[in-house]
């Protein structure tokens, strides 16, 4: 429920790199986001439509690609993805983790035209 | 059809604003403490306790962060220096204060005044946890009705907080809140985060995390 800001960002940076490699036209966005970010791509492509309506990138395909969640196990630094709620290490069952992928967000991305 | 690479965080946006914020905060002497929590868990309770205690040895001023209307304003209203609300409703979000909110409600304050500054979000345990302030100290309470499962349920709040607050102790008696399973959970996922066990209406435990809160200022008092 807090995609619009971002949504609103995403098209500002879209814009802003379409403007500076002179394109006429956005067809594609390639955007990264972690599974463990709070984003959901549905609503960010609802809010984009609405937002890019009038510029360049109108009419625009996101393309996501996932990440998937990537944890750390601070006392046997065992590397996995989490299986259950309880994000225990599959090795050594300790509960002391970190992520350490599945946050991001970013466009990495464009193709113009 | 042409490819650019960009590469750019999307947040980036409220990134930038947050350290903008945090520098203005700095060059004022001011220190921020982010407070969030679900709705009910008692974030302006424990904002009314800080008030109480510490106004006599710092200058407090509150934002407070709703969907809408102003009653928790006019509850600090009486014992803060300066009040700042700020209604995001009409906001791009309405579920989380972002930076670009706190810049403006900054514009509003004495900050040559103000030694703490304390930033009530709107409720909520997922939300405000992608969206830095320019804060200093992030606080996460979790009060016992909600259950002993909320970090469990939303690690990211809990991951990047620097204190985590378990409110309403009274209560102990009659709810089933594991605190040993909680603070575990805590303890797993963020092993730096202080823990404190308080309750705003009886005032238990209150004196301890004042005294933290005191310690914060005057440490990074002596930082700037």
């Amino acid at each position: 429920m807090h995609e619009l800001g971002v949504t609103e960002n995403i098209v500002n940076i879209a814009l802003a790199k379409a403007g500076e490699a002179q394109a006429s036209k956005v067809i594609q966005i390639n955007l990264v986001i972690g599974e463990m970010s709070g984003f959901v791509p549905d609503c960010i492509q609802f809010y984009f439509d609405s937002l890019s309506k009038d510029t360049i990138a109108q009419g625009a395909v996101l393309h996501f690609e996932l990440v998937p969640a990537q944890l750390h196990c601070r006392s046997c630094s065992t590397i996995f993805h989490p299986q259950d709620t309880l994000w225990s290490c599959p090795k050594c069952q300790g509960q002391s983790v970190e992520i350490s992928k599945g946050r991001e967000l970013y466009v990495e991305s464009m193709e113009v035209e | 059809m042409k490819r650019i690479e960009v590469i750019q965080n999307v947040l980036e946006a409220n990134e930038t604003i947050a350290s903008r914020n945090q520098q203005l905060l700095d060059n004022h002497k001011v220190f921020a403490i982010n407070i969030m929590s679900a709705p009910g868990a008692g974030k302006t309770s424990l904002i009314l306790q800080i008030l109480t205690r510490l106004k006599g040895r710092l200058n407090i001023a509150v934002i407070e962060g709703d969907v809408a209307s102003t009653v928790d304003a006019e509850k600090v209203q009486s014992e803060a220096k300066a009040v700042v609300q700020i209604n995001t409703r009409n906001m791009p979000e309405s579920c989380s204060l972002m930076a670009a909110m706190i810049e403006s409600a900054l514009k509003d304050m004495p900050l040559d005044n103000i030694d703490l500054l304390l930033i009530e979000n709107v409720g909520n345990l997922i939300c405000p946890s992608e969206f830095t302030l320019g804060e200093h100290k992030r606080v996460v309470i979790s009060s016992l009705p909600e259950g002993d499962d909320k970090p469990t349920k939303y690690p990211l709040i809990f991951i990047d907080a620097d204190a985590v607050v378990i409110n309403k102790m009274d209560l102990l008696p009659h709810v089933d809140f594991d605190i040993a399973t909680f603070r575990r959970s805590i303890e797993g996922l963020n092993p730096k985060a202080e823990v404190f066990q308080l309750s705003c209406k009886t005032s238990e435990g209150i004196e301890r995390w004042c005294s933290w809160v005191l310690e914060q200022v005057e440490t990074n008092a002596t930082k700037l």
